[in-house]
């Protein structure tokens, strides 16, 4: 770390000590010392510093017992929805969202996904429509974290019916308590609700809180989706982190439920993992100096064909206890654990892995468009106007 | 423990492009399909090349004895891009199993000899034989010092002029030095499933040998030749699992059936897609395999056994997705794809199979198997 950056962690640290300064205090004067992102710019937070030195920052302040942002609850907001603000925000919004984004006063989540338009994202139906200064908006949104708790959305609708798809969506930035806005809990099949579902009804959204151009959103989302891959690849893993470690664990605890065939099922799995490890580390290296790689994609696809082979092999491995379950009562979890609660649960958890955030399926289509240069497959939809493609 | 270093320098880039340009000019896979069937399966011109031009032969000896005192993670991106071109040169059997042999026995003079001029040397041992399996006693050591005993499959034997034997004597287990051509030496050529790395049986009755380590080293001797073959044959297997991954690609962006470019079906994109995953970990694994090698880690041990495990069962796939995904001309003799076939299927039995690696990890992860 450059003596600049010490310097500057030493003098937040004298001038808030972490002893005496309450949470959101210390998080806000982080903020404004530049150290909550460092590659963010000079007065967002940031100064303007290569990425890496972050995990410097964050490694200096946690060992003077600094409270962090709490980052796995505001995952949304720093992943998505403040590269995008960021990248496409005006001043006003830049200098409003991102400070209390970052720490964590304010909860961010993401309305994207509808029933109609999961991996054909951009065939969303949710309509914005213009009424003098705000766009009227009226639709449904569906797999949507942090619903309940948000104060704002990153919000895509469809503003123009008479192009092709991609090109009449806008981006917006949505008031979670706009009394159009109704959410209500999404169960899944392990019990609880981490997601919602979110109906919009006659919202109001002021054309200010618009985010790039009108007709450009479909662009715009690209920031936050590329962000989002990169957000759910890019943690440092040491060895048998993650789902094999506690199936790791279980066979070592308990030499009796062991199998041959379950055995070399295990090596298997443990190989796969530390393979993904590996290429996860080599990832880390290349973005370190600046040379991103596709291998992002290629993490979030194997992490959740891997999660799933370990997960199904320990039910199995519990034997007779692998047929019970730990409780089916409908919880809101605040954060998501792969690896938390019981084996049954990390075993339904991981179907989820393959879904969430593209499917496996669209990952293997981008792999091979833009990685490997296959040609897509001949579409009918592409340059058709939304409003007659057939639904 | 340093942090594994898995992206490589500038200065392996460098050796890697000077490797690829002159096997691009000088092994090109006609040149190596032609050389199949003729009387020498072994293209000692390319070898000397490589050895005067880049000094290949030398790459993991000391400069004192002449060589360049590179480490094995040069030596391993050499061996990706002879995988890549399935080039058939002594490299594995001599430039790295042979010579990380001679290197732990300090034998100074037959390493300055192979660094020279590309002499062969091979360790005398069936290609099969896995880092951890108990010393070879199928040559002994007679009262009068010379050899006798036979040695089946030994790949790279055939242009060797040194063979380094192990052997059993009465105070136990030992390495000799033979001449290939001694008396009492005799090198037999075998039809190989392999046609770009071929086999041998050695026979030795009552030939000279020297004896380059003795029962207090022999072993650890082996263990680290076998233990530096098999990581870094890992390297040759990510080679040819990217040329066949690249040639397969290519066929399908050109190949037009049902009125479309074949590489447009998602079917055949998303077996690729996981071919490509597949391949990205095994960069990964063998790089890690070879930082490890070079560095002495004392993750050594796992760090072969993952990448042998992954690497040498995604070659297999990659040659047999190839083989596929061309159709009809990729079962024929005049492609090339089944000389990566042939090279990946035989690699996978080198130095031990995935699933013994696999196993390896059970007692060197803490994972064991059941009781009984």
């Amino acid at each position: 770390m450059s003596s600049d950056l010490r310097a500057r962690v030493e003098a937040l640290l004298a001038a808030h000590d972490p002893a005496t300064t309450g949470r959101p205090d210390f998080l806000r004067a982080r903020f404004d010392a530049g150290l909550a992102w460092v590659h963010f710019p000079v007065g967002l937070g940031g100064l303007g510093a290569p990425r890496a030195h972050q995990a410097l920052v964050d490694a200096e302040l946690a060992a003077a017992g600094a409270p962090d942002n709490d980052p796995r609850r505001i995952g949304i907001g720093l992943g998505m929805a403040a590269p995008t603000i960021l990248r496409y925000g005006t001043e006003e919004q830049k200098s409003r969202f991102l400070r209390p984004l970052w720490t964590g006063e304010e909860v961010w989540c993401q309305l994207f996904s509808e029933p109609g338009a999961g991996s054909d994202l951009a065939a969303l139906a949710t309509r914005a429509v213009r009424d003098g200064d705000d766009w009227v908006v009226d639709g449904q949104k569906v797999w949507t974290s942090s619903a309940h708790t948000a104060r704002w959305a990153i919000l895509l609708a469809r503003t123009d019916p008479d192009v092709p798809k991609h090109q009449g969506i806008t981006y917006f930035i949505c008031d979670m308590t706009d009394p159009g806005v109704e959410v209500r809990p999404l169960r899944q099949i392990t019990g609880e609700a981490e997601f919602n579902e979110v109906f919009l009804t006659g919202v109001r959204i002021p054309d200010a809180l618009r985010l790039g151009a009108v007709g450009e959103g479909w662009r715009v989302a690209q920031t936050t989706l590329n962000n989002e891959r990169v957000a759910i690849g890019g943690q440092a893993v040491p060895r048998e982190g993650g789902m094999i470690g506690v199936v790791a664990q279980t066979w070592r605890r308990r030499p009796e439920l062991r199998t041959h065939e379950l055995h070399q099922r295990l090596l298997k799995g443990w190989l796969d993992a530390e393979v993904i490890r590996l290429t996860g580390e080599r990832l880390r290296q290349q973005l370190a100096l600046g040379q991103p790689g596709p291998e992002g994609a290629a993490m979030k696809l194997a992490f959740a064909r891997l999660a799933q082979e370990l997960s199904g092999l320990e039910v199995e491995l519990l034997g007779e206890e692998g047929l019970a379950y730990d409780d089916w009562t409908m919880t809101r979890p605040q954060i998501v654990d792969f690896t938390g609660r019981e084996a049954g649960y990390r075993y339904l958890r991981a179907k989820g892995n393959s879904i969430e955030g593209g499917t496996s399926e669209i990952l293997r289509n981008i792999i091979a468009e833009r990685v490997l240069g296959l040609p897509a497959e001949p579409r009918t939809d592409k340059d058709l106007p939304w409003k007659e493609l057939p639904r | 423990m340093n942090a594994p270093v898995l992206l490589y320098s500038e200065i392996e880039e460098e050796l890697r492009s000077s490797v690829r340009d002159l096997l691009t000019d000088h092994c090109p896979p006609n040149a190596v399909l032609a050389r199949c069937e003729g009387p020498g399966p072994y293209d000692l011109g390319l070898w000397r090349r490589l050895v005067t031009e880049l000094g290949a032969a030398g790459l993991q000896v000391p400069e004192e004895f002449g060589g360049a005192g590179a480490s094995l993670r040069e030596t391993a991106v050499v061996l990706e891009e002879l995988g890549r071109s399935a080039a058939p040169v002594p490299f594995l059997g001599s430039a790295v199993v042979a010579t990380a042999a001679l290197l732990a026995c300090g034998a100074g003079e037959p390493l300055a000899t192979l660094a020279e001029d590309g002499t062969v040397a091979v360790l005398t041992v069936p290609f099969s034989t896995p880092p951890g399996s108990g010393f070879p006693d199928g040559v002994r050591v007679d009262v009068d010092g010379t050899l006798s005993g036979r040695v089946t499959s030994v790949a790279d034997a055939l242009p060797a002029a040194l063979l380094v034997v192990p052997a059993v004597g009465a105070d136990g287990p030992g390495l000799y030095l033979v001449e290939a051509d001694a008396p009492g030496a005799d090198v037999v050529r075998r039809t190989s499933l392999d046609l770009t790395r071929r086999l041998a049986d050695v026979t030795l009755h009552g030939a000279p040998g020297r004896r380059l380590a003795g029962p207090d080293t022999a072993a650890a001797v082996l263990q680290r030749a076998l233990l530096t073959g098999a990581g870094l044959l890992a390297s040759e297997q990510l080679g040819i699992a990217e040329w066949c991954l690249a040639t397969t690609v290519a066929h399908l962006k050109e190949r037009r059936q049902f009125g479309r470019v074949l590489g447009s079906f998602q079917a055949l994109k998303h077996r690729l897609a996981d071919l490509w995953l597949d391949t990205v970990g095994a960069r990964a694994a063998a790089r890690y395999a070879a930082d490890a090698l070079a560095g002495d880690s004392p993750d050594t041990a796992v760090a072969v056994a993952v990448a042998q495990a992954h690497c040498g069962a995604l070659a297999v796939r990659a040659a047999e997705e190839c083989i596929q995904l061309h159709g009809g001309i990729g079962m024929t003799w005049e492609h090339p794809a089944h000389l990566y076939l042939k090279r990946a299927k035989a690699d996978q039995l080198a130095l031990g199979t995935p699933g013994f690696h696999r196993s390896a990890l059970a007692a060197l992860v803490d994972l064991p198997g059941p009781v009984g």
